[in-house]
């Protein structure tokens, strides 16, 4: 036999290089942990009530609907795409559902419905980009100008919603204790995030989805279906949007076309974060969970600091995203 | 019928057949009337709206020629104007010409430094330019919120409100800046060797190196370039309101931009570009803002356009498209 | 030998694209348990045939027959399916995934559509102790070597149970020991029945592996041998299309004047240079006025060697000296401030821009060199351009004109055109005739020998022995990567001599 993992006439340090070699690659989501705690902890250090538990569920509470949008996003990145059409999806969704509520439709066929909308709107994205060729970039915009072009069509100002069903929804909140509670959406998106990551751990469509982003021509060659997967990915993330964006009425009771603006960006944001590599093949929805939970977090603190000012965000994820994409460039140079 | 196919002849037509359906609405639409040695009109007016369009678009043209993107124009527009109008507000005399100079120079040195952050990291790291780029656009409404600590800065500087709003020799200030830098383009690209390089490097990065092409320097000038257009955009925009807004500045405006480039016949995988055509494509998408208002049809529906506009355009440029859908067989070379 | 029915059959086969017969009326069989040989040089039309079995393209024409039933593959899965695996010479693997996904993707064994992970690993593991392998299967493919990569390729193809397995080019990365692993592979499968279709460039692994082989050139079959009833020679010479005859032929002929060389002053020395898995270390000097051919079969490392004249990559051993003073290439740019120029053998991917002019095309080079800042004045340009157009011969003789619309042989003449208003000492070409019609190459054959009449040293690179021996005054031939050795081309140098070396046996 000849044994690889200690190959003969070679120094045992090159079998010492291999492992770490495969732990560099959770080097990104390690990291984003890492920095989780640290924020938690300096919260903690310096702010009176950080360490109460509904501070970290209020998180949860207030990016439901951005954890299940990036969820989406997840996916179409693995693939080594991009989807830009996210936010505007997001915006299409409340202004629809609160249309057809105002206009007494019943919650149960407008729920179907508005997730059926994004879902297509996805599929058609997919479809060009697989069988036209069409960059990612390009076809998701066009998407995204669609969707806010449609949602602005229908409703210029914001709508309230009323329907029973909706604010039920916005309202019920699971308690574990006196003022330790969690919305719906949340136990939604966390069902959305356990599905995601069992179908990309466990099913052929997940590995295929890796496969796609580690080389899709390999995984033509290696007979894997490429083009359907490859729609079906930004089908999924259509249909996430569009989730993500009857949570986002929940959250605010209302639809508005103008929602959502830049939540492609915080998706993005989120992604890169939790250690998704942005040309694909590489990354965890768990590190996605983790890099919601940054973003949400770095919120949080600035909320508590008080005199920070909430552009400090926008800084403190920009500095994010560089410091997570260089460091991304130079895990993967090593790797090769 | 060869003018039918020369690369503008479409955007032209649509330009003209836009322009001419205003005549419906508007009688005097063409009118162009003097007045205290001003040309006043909505042809004029076009014009003056179009000039940050045209001064992101033409710096946009240049990147997207070597293959690149650069999504952060709207961020630095937003800087730009932020950091000069901070300065004029703290200048003892607001109308002092040579504060209200320096204040502008200093906007544009920090474009330019902004634009060299982009260029590095696309041609030094090797990150993809729609990430490299994407890092500014997050983090850059943030920095220029920072400047202005997060107000609206209103500034009441007559020399200022001559660059968005004034008149000189009969025509707006910001046409003749915008036709100035689009002039100095034109001749540092066309009557040096640069366009020649540039459009050599996107049109085949390998084949260039090989030709002793240092493709380094020519991205970071490039995304430079772009950089400065954008950030007397910025001043543009904040003169014209007399006043920097971190939010409202440059909104959306790089897929405008992007938009325009691509109407005005220039390939988003680089290569060959037209200035010319960029200036015809932002023209034709402010026409189109102006055209909706003078109709009576809603604004958004200008967003539903440009959905199309795009969807369009791609699938015309996309080969896999033509080949499909048109069966228009590709051009072959005659044998020897 | 016909006592077993071939498991697979090619017969008639035809492919055209557009301006080019890749394949014409070409027959291949491949009987079940051996190992059979596709040998020919580039252009030959090999990948192009593999391509038309395992349905990557389809066909204009002929048969192809598996286990006696004709069969048309409409994609590589279907190929996959019907018991045809490919292991191509760019391992294609997806190397983020673990070793055993790489193994099992797409059949994985599952239950209501879960993936049995653990199931999956210990068939890995069992499928890998096949091939005398034990590896992690759990880590990812990344972490191996490209030759343990090109095993578990194996290791997938064997899966499927295929009846034809395809080897294209498995041992171009591949160091000795690895060879030596990937053959016993091999003879293990041929024992277990499987008929293996093998691609290599390395005639003594050929030699060493190969029951059988087929030899094509220029898209047509030239015959189908027993490897022990074909001398390395003979097939050298098949492959490179002139039967002996022939070339004594041409060898009676009288030699161009071009033979008869003044040796000019030293221009460029290789002191050891070389690249790891490009070329070994060599040494090698080239004078004004002189063309050095390389002769060598394809992959021999002639591309790679006038690679690193240029800088297009860089050496990792060794320096080159220019007038005697050592230089470090560090990019083309350094190798063309000292008056060297090179045109790629790839002239569509490294050599013109396609959408550019053919104006702009011929003055890149020269451009480049002067910097953005100082431009070739328009009438400048249209003498040079002009100058060219005329001389080379270029058609259409329309400067304006975008290259890609150009015959590959006037793109050819572009490219030189490019090279020589830079005005080279020495100028390397890599394969100019390939693909191109006989006026052309006449006609560029022509200028290069004008040229080092005129002084220039060239480095002249071709898959076409003639040519190689019409052309240099010295030859250097190249083999697995390697150069064996320099010969002045004087009479008593011929083709016969060339190639002897080439295939590996004893020179005299």
């Amino acid at each position: 036999m000849i044994d690889v993992t200690a190959p003969p006439g070679t120094p045992p340090a090159k079998a010492r290089n291999r492992v770490l070699k495969q732990n560099r690659r959770h080097v990104p989501v390690l990291a984003t942990l890492a920095l989780l705690i640290i924020m938690y902890a300096v919260g903690v250090a310096n702010y009176r009530g950080f360490s109460d538990t509904q501070v970290v569920l209020n998180i949860f509470v207030d990016n439901a609907f951005l954890l299940v949008v990036a969820a989406g996003m997840t996916f179409v990145i693995l693939t080594g795409g991009i989807d830009l059409s996210v936010g505007a999806v997001v915006a299409l969704t409340t202004t629809v559902a609160a249309t057809l509520l105002h206009a007494g439709w019943p919650a149960a066929v407008v729920l179907p419905l508005v997730l059926l909308i994004g879902t297509v709107l996805g599929l058609g994205m997919g479809a060009v980009i697989h069988f036209f060729q069409v960059e990612p970039f390009i076809a998701t915009l066009a998407g995204m100008f669609l969707a806010r072009g449609i949602a602005l069509l229908i409703n210029r100002n914001s709508i309230p919603i009323t329907d029973g069903f909706w604010t039920a929804m916005a309202e019920e909140r699971i308690r574990f204790g006196p003022g330790v509670f969690i919305s719906t959406s949340v136990v939604i998106a966390l069902i959305v995030v356990l599905i995601g990551a069992y179908v990309l751990a466990y099913t052929r469509f997940g590995r295929t989805v890796y496969a796609i982003g580690g080389s899709a021509d390999s995984a033509l060659l290696m007979g894997l279906p490429v083009g359907r997967t490859r729609i079906a990915v930004y089908t999924l993330s259509g249909f996430c949007s569009a989730l993500g964006g009857v949570l986002y009425s929940f959250y605010m009771s209302s639809g508005y076309s103008l929602n959502a603006q830049g939540m492609e960006l915080d998706a993005i944001a989120a992604v890169v974060i939790g250690g998704v590599l942005l040309t694909g093949g590489s990354g965890y929805l768990f590190g996605t969970v983790l890099g919601v939970l940054v973003l949400g977090l770095i919120q949080t603190i600035i909320t508590f600091q008080g005199t920070l000012s909430s552009w400090w965000t926008r800084i403190v994820v920009g500095v994010l995203l560089f410091a997570f994409i260089v460091l991304q460039r130079a895990v993967t140079r090593r790797t090769r | 019928m060869s003018f039918v196919r020369h690369r503008l002849f479409w955007p032209a037509a649509i330009l003209v057949a836009l322009l001419a359906s205003n005549i419906f609405f508007s009688s005097g639409f063409f009118s162009i009337t003097v007045h205290d040695g001003h040309l006043y009109g909505s042809i004029i007016d076009i014009l003056r709206r179009s000039a940050p369009l045209i001064l992101v678009g033409i710096g946009m043209t240049l990147v997207i020629a070597t293959g690149g993107i650069d999504l952060s124009v709207g961020s630095v527009m937003a800087i730009s104007g932020a950091l000069a109008c901070l300065l004029i507000g703290d200048l003892d005399n607001q109308n002092s010409v040579t504060g209200v100079l320096l204040a502008c120079a200093a906007g544009i040195a920090l474009s330019l430094v902004l634009g060299i952050w982009n260029g590095a990291l696309v041609a030094s790291i090797g990150i993809q330019p729609i990430i490299a780029t994407l890092i500014l656009m997050v983090a850059g409404r943030g920095i220029a919120q920072l400047i202005t600590d997060g107000q609206i800065l209103n500034v009441t500087s007559a020399p200022y409100k001559v660059i968005g709003a004034g008149y000189t020799i009969a025509l707006p200030v910001s046409v003749l800046i915008a036709a100035g830098m689009v002039a100095i383009a034109v001749v540092l690209t066309r009557r040096t060797a640069l366009g020649l390089l540039i459009e050599a490097v996107g049109g085949s990065p390998t084949a260039s190196r090989l030709a002793g092409i240092q493709a380094r320097r020519l991205t970071i000038m490039v995304y430079v370039f772009s950089a400065i257009c954008a950030g007397i955009a910025g001043l543009i925009y904040s003169s014209n309101v007399s006043s920097a807004d971190s939010n409202a500045a440059g909104n959306l405006i790089e897929l405008d931009a992007i938009l325009a480039v691509v109407i005005g016949g220039t390939r988003l995988t680089g290569g060959r570009f037209s200035l010319a055509g960029t200036v015809l494509g932002a023209v034709l998408i402010e026409t189109l803002n102006v055209t909706t208002v003078s109709i009576g049809i809603p604004v958004e529906t200008t967003l539903l356009f440009k959905a199309i506009v795009v969807i369009v355009l791609c699938l015309v440029q996309s080969a896999a498209f033509r080949a499909k859908v048109l069966r228009r067989p590709s051009r072959v070379g005659a044998s020897a | 030998m016909g006592s077993r029915p071939p498991v697979l059959e090619m017969t008639g086969i035809r492919k055209v694209f557009p301006g080019v017969t890749a394949l014409d009326d070409v027959d291949f069989r491949l009987l079940p348990g051996e190992v059979h040989a596709l040998m020919g040089e580039n252009g030959a039309g090999k990948s192009t045939l593999i391509k038309v079995l395992t349905g990557v393209y389809g066909t204009d024409g002929g048969e192809i027959r598996l286990g006696g039933a004709a069969v048309l593959f409409g994609s590589p899965l279907q190929a996959q399916q019907a018991g045809i695996s490919t292991v191509y010479q760019e391992v294609n693997l997806c190397t983020n995934l673990s070793v055993a996904e790489n193994i099992f993707i797409g059949r994985e064994p599952r239950t209501l559509g879960r993936i049995r992970w653990a199931e999956m690993r210990r068939r890995a593991v069992e499928l890998l102790a096949r091939l005398d392998l034990t590896l992690d299967v759990s880590a990812p493919l990344s972490t191996y070597s490209l030759a343990i990569q090109q095993m578990v390729a194996i290791a997938r193809a064997i899966d499927i149970d295929a009846k034809v397995l395809i080897l294209d080019e498995p041992t171009s990365s591949l160091d000795a020991s690895e060879v030596a692993q990937l053959f016993a592979v091999m003879r293990r499968l041929k024992d277990a029945g499987v008929a293996i279709l093998f691609v290599s460039h390395f005639l003594d692994q050929v030699y060493e592996v190969a029951d059988r082989m087929t030899v094509l050139r220029n898209g047509r079959l030239i015959g189908e041998y027993r490897t022990a009833d074909l001398p390395q020679m003979q097939l050298v010479a098949r492959m490179i299309g002139k039967d002996l005859e022939a070339l004594e032929e041409l060898e009676s002929q009288p030699r161009s004047s071009a033979r008869e060389l003044e040796r000019g002053p030293l221009i460029a020395k290789a002191v050891g240079l070389g690249r790891t898995g490009g070329i070994a270390p060599f040494d090698m000097e080239i004078h004004a006025g002189e063309v050095v051919g390389l002769a060598g079969l394809l992959g021999s490392g002639r591309t790679e060697m006038a690679r690193l004249f240029f800088g297009a990559d860089r050496a990792d051993t060794g320096h080159l000296e220019i007038d005697g003073k050592p230089l470090v290439l560090r990019s083309p740019r350094t190798a063309m401030a000292h008056g060297i120029g090179f045109s790629s053998e790839n002239r569509r991917t490294e050599g013109v821009v396609a959408e550019l002019s053919v104006r702009e095309n011929i003055i890149l080079a020269l451009q480049a060199a002067r910097g953005w800042t100082r431009p070739i004045a328009r009438r400048r340009q249209d003498e040079l351009v002009d100058k060219y157009v005329k001389a080379l011969n270029i058609r259409p003789a329309d400067p304006d004109m975008p290259v890609r619309n150009l015959s590959g042989g006037n793109q050819q003449k572009v490219l030189l055109a490019r090279w020589l208003i830079t005005e080279p000492r020495l100028l390397i070409i890599d394969e100019p005739t390939r693909g191109i019609d006989v006026g052309a190459k006449a006609e560029i054959q022509r200028i290069v020998a004008e040229l080092a009449d005129g002084g220039t040293a060239v480095l002249f690179v071709s898959a076409e022995l003639d040519e190689v021996l019409r052309l240099s005054h010295k030859i250097e031939v190249l083999r697995d990567r390697r150069l064996v050795e320099e010969l002045d081309n004087t009479d008593d140098v011929d083709a016969d001599r060339v190639m002897r070396t080439i295939a590996g046996g004893v020179a005299q």
